[in-house]
């Protein structure tokens, strides 16, 4: 059995930290983790996708395209681009604020996101669509919007694994002084 | 003290590594003396991570390029040093000059060459293959499937390397390099105490002679090391049937979730981790009885060529399906999709069928943009000011700077290797006299290969202006310290290297220096050394966002704003875009920088509250 998490969004946003936990959540579990990232030209506010996957065998660190439990989109129109990465029936947690790219805004484009989220509402199995600016509000920090999505994720049960596991994770593996206000965006999230 | 017997304790521990953390981890496992290389993507964690591990017998140090960082990790297995130097594919051509006459000379320590190659490209300008590079240069080379392998080899490279006297070359790719995995690691290294230099010209000191020598040495023990190859435990044989496939690199990672997804056809089945010098003797057993073999590899059709000219030499009758017989794609990445169809093909096996997903709404483009409050914005957009109107070229170089290229600033009309920015500039304005030839570079790359061109410039008495951005730290590759910035791998401070003073001492009369986001001065600076002759330098000094802090954040007075655009169409900063036809500055990202603020023809934006 093997799990496969894909995280997607923009250069910047904090996915590269939410598979790290993820990871250390499933080895606490004592299972093989592989994963993959975007590091490079693409963080400069490109687009980023992480492939995580953990089970007791896994081949390669890259998700196959209909192969993904669950997707956790930092971005409505991120989560639309990797949608052909969803197994039938998988679970998408996204976050529902849209991040209007400078193209967009040099060639009076009108996107904002909503047409995405109309997209996965009558695309996918399984939508959760995360008030992130609410979250990020609640707690005063924008930077907790990764721990916040991956709280939703962990609730939905498609993640494989639990509020509690990622909570020790982020105990384990976030600078100290940061633990409260992650605890308290997974808190508010997990509720 | 009682110490614990070998059959008690475990010595490994399981560790949740990347790639490159795990060559790291690797080396100092295996004694590894001293580690150099240059930053580029996607190698440069290996050397951070040596860097944060090192052992007191460890050295590490960021040198000012690859040739230099090859150099001297050959020196150190000179005097019986293990040394590993670190670099991206393009590095290797930088430092392929000494690596071309190491491989005859060769080594006394264990060397290994890191070459990461990045299929795709995704953060590169070739997708060159440094398996043909090892090839072309007699070296061994490795090539790891995972960050597991990468572990493993490293090991084994040091060993060959020691045994053979010759550097080994390990070849990750981006995949391997920045995938994370489950790494058995060793907790106890290996103290390995370097001989020390033991004189010998007729071994060290390069000469014709010596060159016809070796060559046939090194033509005799490639043979020798084809056959060794062949027992190897990177080269495993499986599988049986009629059809066959030969994977390398991380294409076999594909090849095994394919293989699964298809519910396992027969086929037998040869992984190359050693693709040279090829394991001759054991594609012989895998070729017998076969009729045809997929050939799943990345970048150039090294296997396949190698199987190809086996079935010749040998009169075998099995048609090679790869790149070169236009089974495979012969640019970019595979997949585990890709693999898969082609897999279906070779097996007659079919895919499971993809669900079908309507149409989706245009999805909008994001292509890499400079960071907001990015000083080489203001740079960029003070010399397209100051340049407005008059007949100017404006080449580019390597960095993060390259996206000066993106609309709105336009501001890079050439790019092609590092260094060439100063050197290109030359030759266009022999060429085309009238114009005034501008070239952009950062400081990292100013010291790595830049400085040569100054000086080509300055001898040859040629009319540019060199347009240095200094933000003190190699940005693109995440942040390393270079000669300007003062700091070492080694935690030590040492002098910082003046980019002005050394554009003086070889012979550029007129320097400025002038922060970018003074924007007035900038523009007049710029005027200024455009109006003068021969070499000119301006220098632009401002730290990246990343290892400064923001100096605020900026708002837009909505009552103000009359929804020009202005900001927007000028400078094109990612925390600027329109909402409800006004500005809006995107707090997350503002660093209050003030490029936007100085734009606005209504004085609409300034300090949030």
């Amino acid at each position: 059995m093997v799990t496969s998490c894909l995280l997607c969004g923009v250069g910047g946003q904090g996915t590269v930290l939410a598979s790290k936990l993820i990871a250390a959540s499933a080895m606490e579990k004592g299972l093989f983790v592989r994963t993959a990232e975007t590091i490079g030209m693409a963080q400069r506010g490109g687009c980023v996708v992480s492939h995580v996957r953990f089970g007791d065998k896994v081949s390669s660190s890259m998700i196959p395209e209909g192969g993904a439990d669950i997707i956790i989109a930092f971005e409505p129109a991120e989560a639309v681009r990797n949608l052909h990465y969803l197994k039938k029936g998988g679970t998408v947690v996204v976050n529902k604020k849209a991040v209007i790219p400078i193209t967009a805004a040099l060639g009076g484009s009108s996107y904002s996101g909503d047409e995405m989220l109309d997209y996965l509402e009558k695309n996918t199995g399984r939508l959760i669509v995360a008030d992130s600016d609410r979250i990020c509000d609640e707690c005063g920090s924008p930077k907790v919007l990764n721990v916040a999505l991956l709280a939703y994720a962990a609730r939905s049960g498609a993640l494989g694994i639990t509020v509690e596991e990622l909570k020790n994770a982020v105990l384990a593996r976030v600078p100290e002084k940061f633990h409260q206000l992650n605890i308290k965006a997974i808190e508010f999230a997990a509720k | 003290m009682q110490i614990p017997s070998k059959e008690s304790v475990n010595f490994m521990s399981k560790k949740f590594l990347m790639g490159n953390e795990a060559i790291a981890h690797a080396a100092k496992n295996s004694g590894v003396n001293f580690v150099s290389g240059y930053p580029g993507t996607p190698s440069s964690e290996i050397l951070e991570t040596c860097a944060k591990i090192k052992t007191e017998n460890m050295y590490v140090e960021w040198s000012v390029n690859e040739k230099a960082a090859l150099e001297a990790a050959a020196g150190a297995s000179y005097a019986g040093g293990r040394s590993m130097v670190t670099m991206k594919q393009v590095g290797l051509n930088v430092a392929s000059d000494p690596l071309m006459s190491l491989a005859y000379v060769g080594v006394k320590g264990g060397m290994i060459v890191v070459s990461a190659d990045d299929p795709g490209p995704i953060s590169s300008q070739t997708e060159q293959d440094t398996r043909t590079f090892a090839e072309f240069a007699k070296l061994p080379v490795f090539d790891p499937a995972s960050p597991e392998e990468a572990y493993e080899m490293v090991g084994e490279a040091f060993k060959l390397s020691e045994e053979y006297s010759t550097p080994v070359i390990l070849r990750p790719t981006t995949r391997v390099c920045h995938g994370c995995a489950t790494v058995e690691v060793s907790d106890v290294p290996e103290k390995h105490i370097p001989e020390g230099f033991v004189k010998d010209s007729k071994r060290w000191v390069i000469f014709p002679k010596l060159s016809y020598e070796n060559h046939k040495k090194i033509e005799k023990r490639n043979a020798r090391l084809s056959d060794i190859f062949s027992d190897s435990r990177f080269n495993p044989l499986t599988g049986s049937g009629r059809v066959g496939i030969c994977a390398g690199g991380v294409s076999r990672a594909y090849m095994h979730e394919a293989l699964d997804i298809l519910g396992n056809p027969e086929v037998k089945i040869l992984e190359v981790g050693t693709p040279f010098p090829f394991p001759e003797r054991l594609a012989f057993e895998f070729l017998s009885g076969l009729d045809e073999v997929l050939v799943l590899e990345e970048l150039d059709p090294v296997l396949e060529k190698a199987l190809t000219y086996i079935c010749g030499k040998y009169h075998l009758n099995v048609r090679i399906k790869g790149k070169l017989s236009g089974d495979t794609a012969n640019a970019g990445e595979n997949t585990v999709n890709s693999v898969c169809g082609y897999i279906s093909k070779l097996t007659g096996t079919s895919v499971p069928e993809a669900e079908n997903l309507p149409v989706s709404p245009t999805l909008p483009v994001r292509p890499p943009v400079l960071c907001a409050g990015c000083p080489h914005r203001a740079s960029f957009y003070a010399v397209k000011q100051a340049m407005k109107g008059k007949k100017a070229v404006f080449c580019g170089d390597i960095g993060c700077y390259t996206l000066g290229n993106a609309a709105p600033l336009d501001m890079v009309d050439t790019c092609l290797c590092m260094g060439a920015d100063i050197t290109v500039a030359q030759g266009i304005k022999r060429i085309e006299p009238e114009t005034v030839c501008f070239s952009f570079i950062g400081d990292s790359t100013f010291f790595a290969s830049g400085i040569t061109g100054v000086v080509n410039a300055v001898y040859n008495q040629t009319d540019i202006v060199i347009i240095i951005l200094d933000n003190s730290t190699t940005a693109m590759t995440g942040q390393q310290p270079h000669p300007g910035t003062g700091r070492t791998m080694m935690g030590e401070i040492s002098e910082k290297i003046s980019i002005e003073k050394t554009l003086e001492a070889v012979g550029v009369r007129s320097v400025e220096i002038c922060d970018p986001f003074d924007m007035e001065n900038a523009k007049a600076v710029v005027q200024r050394a455009a109006e003068g002759n021969g070499v000119r330098a301006v220098i632009f000094r401002a730290p990246c966002i990343a290892v400064s802090k923001p100096a605020g954040k900026l708002a837009v007075n909505k009552s103000n704003c009359i929804g020009c655009g202005k900001c927007i169409r000028e400078i094109g900063c990612p925390a600027l875009s329109m909402r409800d036809k006004k500005a809006y500055i995107e707090p997350s990202l503002c660093t209050g920088c003030g490029l936007c603020a100085g734009l606005c023809p209504v004085n609409a934006i300034g300090g949030a509250n």
